[in-house]
């Protein structure tokens, strides 16, 4: 046997196994999978509830009735796709925006925390990156301490600082926002610091050549070479920004946002209220994400970057 | 050298000596303003002696190790001082911010409440949730690694999941699993599945293709290829992933605790604490949550160096 | 698997009656791309036998390190016929025929130097002393005698590199495939390597395939030269050096050195299309 004219294995050109070649396909069907895992364990964890219920008013139920039920109850153990879909169109859709039951008025609520603070971070994250760069002290002093500061449970001072602040008369906004911004001030710190150190030994001896000024190399050289690191890291920070206000309005009680939304469907055992506020919540999170995506692909763009 | 040392223990005599001033009877809360020139002055000091001590760098490698771990050491220790003097000086009231030395006394005073806290949240809930959960990540990544259409279909999930306010979950996993510690569990399980995953999938691709094309000139099978090749070159984002996961598994734990526990644990404590504005226990927790965080975190960096020392960002 | 031999003998009953350890004819690869096909390998034919250094030489883009990954089973070919050994690349391959060795030393960086050169050894399932033995033997022959315990990073990229050659010498094969193997190197190290090599090829009696770009070299170190070029990547000339078989680095002034070298030169420059 020689090994004349070993065909090399190609994919076909046939349009379905062209689609499949991509992320979409395989995406799809893993999300289609999903979802029918989610109705069968949806029937399975509802049923002995359901079941129950009808024993209980002594109404002979057939097979379908259970069934149905399993996948239309009010308070299910695991609500299905199509109920927390429904809950969805409700709040956000069909109820006034000012109704304290519209989930874009507890969307809203969070968002605007979620910017506060993750302009007050990212904000942060570059001063303190470039004062990094600039100030061998800090380096020293500083950033093992920023870095530290990461290992500890920061959500676990979110109920202090709303309770501090609040007892010095700052409500509302603010306050979680600092909880946001203290969540999302690290990653801009860290991708920045890297970014502004990236232009390597030629780029920055090429300034030196010029004897350029410390602000000139920042402004031509290391602020230029750091958007790509900025970006990456801006989006890692708008979603935990997102995470911060969210826990921020756990513990205090708060009135109005998607995490009070979630403590109040778990007091009254709510779970579509809950399961609708958290697909709301990866809503805006993958809004926000894109958006950043957005804004970078604009930026890079316009800066000549390739591709 | 030496003026900077004799500099560093004149500014330590100083914050010392301001120590053991503020806290006199007379001074507390009503500290005047020479003693607040003093405190500026000493601030001054030790900035100009922690940037010396910064610039200094020592031939020998121990004495550089030193002067590395005492320069973020001083830092800190000052940031310290100045929360003492400010606190006790200006009287603020324990409501608002109580003092280091407060919180310490609260933390030795209430050991027996704190150990049991923290066996309720960290031994159970995040050592265990951090094991099945990292566990369940690799192995899902190392069956979508052998599928592909599986690997093109879950990583952009993964990646997206990594995105989501995935403590939000918790309510749910109080009502599945109970009050007791397996829910908080399961909150960390599905907050670390994720992160690993991602990282495992991305590390199993890792290995370079000549590395690769050695492999096949062996006519190495997938398992030897995978052992001895893909799986080492993946441990970097393994344990990327392992320090990620140590953070967000104290963080998810803490955070579920706040929709309902037995009345132990560290979340149950912070929360029950602040609605009674007893800050010193809270802060007590937050400085148990922190000691437990950074050497959970210690202990899995000094993992990864003892098994990554060959890569690139390790070598000597 | 044929590593239970004793080194320099297995296989030899298998080219002494007549079977070329290379044969191709009319071989071709064409790769589809975006802007078209490519042809990396058009129409080539080529025999070689045992015990031979053969260099291919060639601008970028001929085809030469193609034809080496052909060669290994690395790459399908879309048409033609090759053996290797009197057996498909694939068969060839499955029974461990080569040692390759590739551009960079490829060394695991997480494994000593004795424990890069153990890892085919591993592979093929020799019992640990042997391991150890065989180690301890290649290492030597490329005078790595006492880094054994060191790791591939806290060695010089030309001490890397010929750990990189005990490796695939490790197992004995009976063809060591080298695809630009000093490329990186500066040309001292070089000059040192290729006499080294061409001294560790007088001891083996291994048949070499050798791809490179530099002249000197492939001059300096072939029994038989093949020329290529690109755009289609063929071959155009197949030069015999037949220099005596003990070279120094004297040779290279040699009036028949440098009539060789001027062949090969005229050769590449006639397959070099000046478009682009």
């Amino acid at each position: 046997m020689t090994a004349e004219a070993l065909p090399a294995p190609r994919a076909a050109a046939r349009p379905l196994s062209r689609i499949f070649a991509g992320a979409a396909g395989p995406v799809a069907v893993v999300v289609l999978a999903l979802l029918a895992v989610w109705y069968v364990a949806a029937v399975l964890a509802n049923w002995s509830l359901v079941a129950e219920a009808f024993a209980r008013g002594g109404i002979p139920a057939t097979f379908g009735d259970v069934l149905a039920g399993t996948l239309g109850g009010e308070r299910p153990v695991l609500p299905a796709p199509h109920q927390i879909l429904a809950e969805l169109w409700k709040t956000v859709v069909d109820t006034p925006v000012t109704s304290r039951r519209s989930l874009v008025l507890h969307g809203w609520v969070t968002l605007s925390s979620t910017l506060l603070g993750f302009a007050i971070g990212a904000l942060t994250g570059i001063v303190l990156a470039v004062a990094i760069v600039h100030l061998r002290m800090l380096e020293k002093s500083l950033m093992p301490w920023i870095i530290s500061s990461q290992t500890v449970p920061i959500l676990a001072i979110a109920p202090i600082i709303i309770v501090v602040l609040g007892s010095i008369g700052i409500r509302g906004v603010l306050p979680k926002s600092i909880i946001s911004a203290y969540l999302c001030f690290f990653p801009v710190t860290i991708g920045m610091v890297k970014g502004l150190t990236s232009p390597d030994v030629l780029q920055r001896d090429l300034m030196r050549t010029y004897s350029a000024s410390v602000a000139d190399t920042l402004w031509k050289l290391r602020l230029p070479a750091s958007v790509p690191y900025l970006f990456a890291s801006l989006k890692v920070a708008v979603a935990i920004s997102l995470v911060g206000a969210i826990v921020a309005e756990l513990p205090t009680g708060a009135q109005a946002g998607l995490g009070a939304r979630l403590l109040a469907g778990s007091y009254y055992g709510q779970t579509i209220q809950i399961w609708a506020a958290l697909f709301a919540a990866a809503i805006l999170a993958a809004a926000l994400v894109a958006v950043v995506g957005m804004v970078e692909r604009l930026v890079l763009r316009a800066m000549g970057a390739r591709r | 050298m030496t003026a900077t040392l004799l500099l560093l223990a004149a500014v330590f005599a100083g914050a010392a000596a301001a120590l053991g001033h503020v806290h006199r009877p007379g001074v507390a809360g009503e500290a005047g303003l020479a003693f607040w020139l003093a405190t500026a002055g000493l601030w001054l000091l030790a900035t100009v002696a922690v940037s010396r001590l910064a610039r200094l760098e020592p031939r020998a490698p121990a004495a550089r190790r030193v002067v590395d771990a005492a320069v973020p050491l001083a830092f800190g220790a000052f940031l310290f001082f100045l929360w003492e003097v400010i606190v006790v000086g200006a009287g603020v009231p324990a409501v608002l911010m109580p003092a280091p030395s407060a919180i310490a006394a609260k933390f030795v005073a209430s050991l027996p409440t704190l150990g049991a806290d923290f066996v309720q949240t960290f031994v159970k809930s995040v050592l265990s949730g951090y094991a099945i959960g990292c566990t369940a990540g690799f192995l899902t990544a190392i069956v979508a690694d052998r599928v592909p259409f599986l690997k093109r279909g879950l990583l952009p999930l993964g990646n997206f999941v990594s995105a989501l306010p995935v403590v939000g979950i918790a309510p749910i996993m109080v009502m599945w699993f109970g009050f007791d510690w397996p829910s908080k569990a399961a909150v960390v399980v599905v907050m670390t599945f994720f992160p690993m995953l991602v990282n495992t999938v991305a590390g199993l691709s890792a290995a370079g293709p000549l590395e690769r094309d050695l492999m096949r000139s062996y006519a190495a099978g997938y398992w030897t290829t995978l052992l001895k090749l893909r799986l080492p070159a993946a441990l970097p984002f393994v344990f990327n992933a392992l320090k990620i996961n140590s953070t967000l598994a104290l963080i998810g734990a803490i955070v579920a605790e706040f929709f309902g526990t037995p009345v132990v644990g560290m979340g149950f404590r912070i929360s029950i604490e602040v609605a009674r504005l007893a800050l010193d226990m809270v802060w007590a927790e937050i400085a148990l949550a922190a000691i437990a965080g950074s050497l959970f975190y210690a202990l899995v960096a000094l993992a990864e160096r003892g098994a990554t020392f060959w890569h690139p960002s390790y070598r000597q | 698997m044929r590593i239970e031999g004793s080194a320099g003998t297995g296989g030899m009953a298998a080219t002494s009656n007549g079977v070329q350890v290379i044969d191709i004819a009319g071989l071709t690869l064409t790769f589809d791309t975006a802007d078209g096909p490519v042809y990396a390998l058009s129409n080539v034919d080529l025999t070689i036998s045992e015990g031979e250094f053969v260099s291919f030489i060639g601008p970028s883009g001929c085809g030469k390190t193609t034809l080496l990954r052909v060669i290994a089973d690395l790459e399908r070919p879309t048409g033609g016929h090759i053996r290797v050994n009197g057996v498909s690349p694939e068969e060839a391959r499955l029974r461990r025929d080569y040692g390759y060795v590739f551009q960079s030393p490829a060394l695991y960086p997480w494994r000593t130097i004795e424990k890069n050169v153990m890892l085919p050894l591993e592979i093929f399932g020799l019992p640990k002393a042997e391991r150890r033995e065989r180690a301890r033997t290649f290492l030597e022959l490329v005078n790595l005698k006492g880094f054994e315990r060191k790791f591939p990073w806290q060695l010089s990229g030309g001490m890397q590199q010929r750990a990189s050659i005990a490796r695939a010498l490790s197992f004995d094969p009976r063809l060591l495939l080298m695809d630009e193997p000093f490329g990186a190197l500066d040309e001292i190290v070089r000059d040192h390597l290729n006499e080294q090599l061409l001294r560790l090829w007088g001891k083996t009696g291994k048949t070499v395939l050798f791809v490179t770009h530099s002249i000197p070299e492939a001059v300096f170190l072939s029994t038989k030269i093949v020329v290529m070029s690109p755009r289609p990547g063929r071959i155009i000339d197949v030069i015999d050096c037949d220099l005596p078989r003990e070279r120094t680095l004297d040779i290279r002034e040699t009036p028949a050195f440098l009539a060789i070298a001027h062949r090969v030169r005229d050769g590449l420059r006639a397959g070099h299309s000046y478009e682009d």
